[in-house]
Parts: C-alpha cells; sequence; structure tokens
C-alpha cells in the first residue's frame, strides 16, 4: 500500500506498530488456513478468533510473549499467497514482511499442502536471513499418510524448520526456542537464495547500490530492484514520490522508541 | 489431447500444461498454485458460468473466462 496516495495513511499507520521500548518484533507469515492464529494463541496465550477459512485475519493482531523473561511482541499477519499482493489484507502482510524488519519471520505451512506452501517460504527467504518454517498441523498430515522430513527440508532451505501440531501444543516450546537463537542472533540461518540468470543478475548488481543510496537501511532492496525490472509502475512512483521512503523509516523506527 | 480450463467439465480432472499469461496476472496464477504440472478439477460454476471455482493444490480458487481460457490443461483419467 505504500504506492498509494496520501487518503491511506490511515492504513499507513495501522500498519505502523508502536512496541514497548526494547520488545523484539517476531512477525508471523504464511498462506491463508494454515493455524497461524492458532499458534499466535499458544504463543501469548490471548484468544485471538480463529476459525477454519481463509481470510479470517483481514488485519494485524499483536500481543506479547515471554521467552527466559525477556518480552517479545508478536504480530499475526493476514493470510497470504504471495508477496506480490492484489488485495488490501495481503499488503498488510506484504509491507510488514518488506518493511516492518522483524526480529524474526515465522513462516506458517500448512503440512498437507507444504509445496503449495513453499512458494511464499521461498519469497520471504529472498528478503530476510531471519526466518523459521513452522510446518503446522502435522496431525492431519498425519492422518492423511503424509510425514514430513525435517532434516532434508532444513538442509534443503537453509532455515531451521519447526514441525508443529498448534492445537495440542506439540512444538511450540522447540519453536520459541528458535525464536529466541534467532532474535538473538545465537544462529544466523542462510536461506536458499535465487539465482538469477546473468543478465539479471548484472542489472540487479547495478540497480541494488544505487537503491541503497537512495534508501538507506532498506533491507529489501534487491525484491524492490526486481520489481522495477519487472516494470512495476506503482514501485516505480513510490520511489518518484519518496513514499517507499515514508514506509521504510516508520518500519527502522520499530523498536527504537522513536516513534512520535 | 490439450485444450482451455474454461472448457474442462465437471468431474474431468485435467493437468496444466501452459499458463499463457503475461505479467503480474501470470505471477498471480503461478502464486495461487495453476502451475503447469498441476491437477486440476471443477468443483462449482456460477449459475451463469462465469467466474467457475476450481480445486487446485487442495484450495478451491474461482476463475473468470478472461483466465481460464489462457490456461491450457491435457485431460486426464
Amino acid at each position: 500500500m505504500f504506492w498509494k496516495k496520501k487518503e491511506n495513511n490511515q492504513q499507513l499507520i495501522q500498519i505502523d506498530i508502536l512496541p514497548k521500548r526494547d520488545t523484539k518484533i517476531i512477525a508471523l507469515a504464511g498462506n491463508p488456513n494454515t493455524g497461524k492464529s492458532t499458534i499466535f494463541n499458544r504463543l501469548t496465550g490471548l484468544k485471538q478468533h480463529t476459525g477454519n477459512w481463509p481470510g479470517k485475519t483481514v488485519t494485524r493482531a499483536e500481543g506479547t510473549f515471554e521467552i527466559q523473561d525477556e518480552e517479545y511482541t508478536l504480530i499475526d499477519l493476514p493470510g497470504t499467497y504471495s508477496l506480490l499482493s492484489t488485495s488490501e489484507d495481503e499488503e498488510i502482510a506484504r509491507d510488514f514482511i518488506l518493511f516492518g524488519n522483524p526480529d524474526a519471520t515465522v513462516i506458517v505451512c500448512d503440512a498437507s499442502v507444504l509445496e503449495r506452501n513453499l512458494n511464499l517460504a521461498f519469497q520471504i527467504m529472498q528478503i530476510t536471513n531471519r526466518c523459521i518454517l513452522c510446518v503446522n498441523l502435522i496431525d492431519e498430515a498425519k492422518r492423511k499418510g503424509i510425514e514430513i522430513d525435517k532434516e532434508t527440508l532444513e538442509r534443503e532451505l537453509g532455515i531451521p524448520v519447526v514441525l508443529t501440531n498448534a492445537r495440542s501444543g506439540e512444538g511450540i516450546e522447540e519453536l520459541k526456542e528458535i525464536i529466541y537463537q534467532i532474535s538473538n542472533r545465537i544462529i544466523k540461518p542462510t536461506p536458499r537464495k535465487i539465482q538469477h540468470k546473468k543478465e539479471i543478475q548484472e542489472k540487479l548488481n547495478q540497480l541494488v547500490p544505487l537503491i541503497e543510496k537512495a534508501f538507506p537501511g532498506l533491507y529489501a532492496s534487491e525484491w524492490i530492484a526486481l520489481r522495477l525490472l519487472e516494470g512495476d509502475t506503482k514501485i516505480r512512483k513510490a520511489i518518484e514520490q519518496g513514499n517507499l521512503l515514508e514506509l521504510i523509516n516508520k518500519g527502522l523506527s520499530n523498536g527504537n522508541g522513536e516513534l512520535k | 489431447m490439450t485444450k482451455k480450463l474454461s472448457e474442462l467439465k465437471r468431474g474431468e480432472k485435467g493437468m496444466i500444461v501452459n499458463v499463457n499469461l503475461n505479467g503480474l496476472t501470470r505471477r498471480r496464477l503461478l502464486d495461487l498454485g495453476f502451475i503447469p504440472g498441476t491437477v486440476i478439477s471443477v468443483v462449482f460454476e456460477s449459475p451463469l458460468g462465469d467466474p467457475v471455482a476450481y480445486l487446485v493444490r487442495d484450495t478451491i480458487i474461482a476463475l473468470r473466462k478472461d483466465e481460464s481460457e489462457k490456461i491450457e490443461v491435457e485431460l486426464i483419467n
């Protein structure tokens, strides 16, 4: 939504987060109907409404939880299939992942349809190294005769994988432990990056430094560069109008306690 | 035998062989799971026959004819 004009400032405020000083920010992302809200409730002890239909979380919910006496803010994002979103609730998720600069992003997947879910996982892995794949609903998958090979997944993706059944609480302690390790930089995942064609990579090498110079601190600069190469007029407009900068600044001030 | 996804009938199963679209629409369809090699079937049809809901990778997604006629499928039994 960063390319929309002033009338949407209200929404920009909505996606802006005002955490307490010194809390780490953890984002929960994933396809629709993968159990993100159930995981959210498990971690925070809150009773955010859950339901078995896609598109239930249309705005962002947030709550806090503690690991080893340290407070974390957890952001439950609306489900999305892609970071190239078309609908408003998907944009909330997309903008937060791109500009919210979370300390860790938990990508929640449905174990029964892992392949479909890995599309979004891959897109997120291109933007942030600090991510965890949470393969949820393993009980249901087991009933369908599907077993998840955690070690192979971890090796192929380059990020930690946790198998959970959020409804019963299985795997939640392990998830917490990994959130702790990633957000405190104890483990530094090295997600598998997409190899671009030579011509594209050459263009990226030219573009990315320019974008980083114009928008210091933007960690999604390669993503922006790729959209520009694709000829995405909305992104181009956002850069020209400087809205992009506005949003990045908002994202960067998360956790610094410097918001007005 | 290949045909357009829009010609797929209820009860038939097809495998996507081609998504003849460009740019963002193509990306969007790929993101939603309309990827070559994927098995697809018709779940519901709206009263006027457009849009149609398809089962693709365990999710029901409705497409308008504008899109579904640009997706090529191969009939499988």
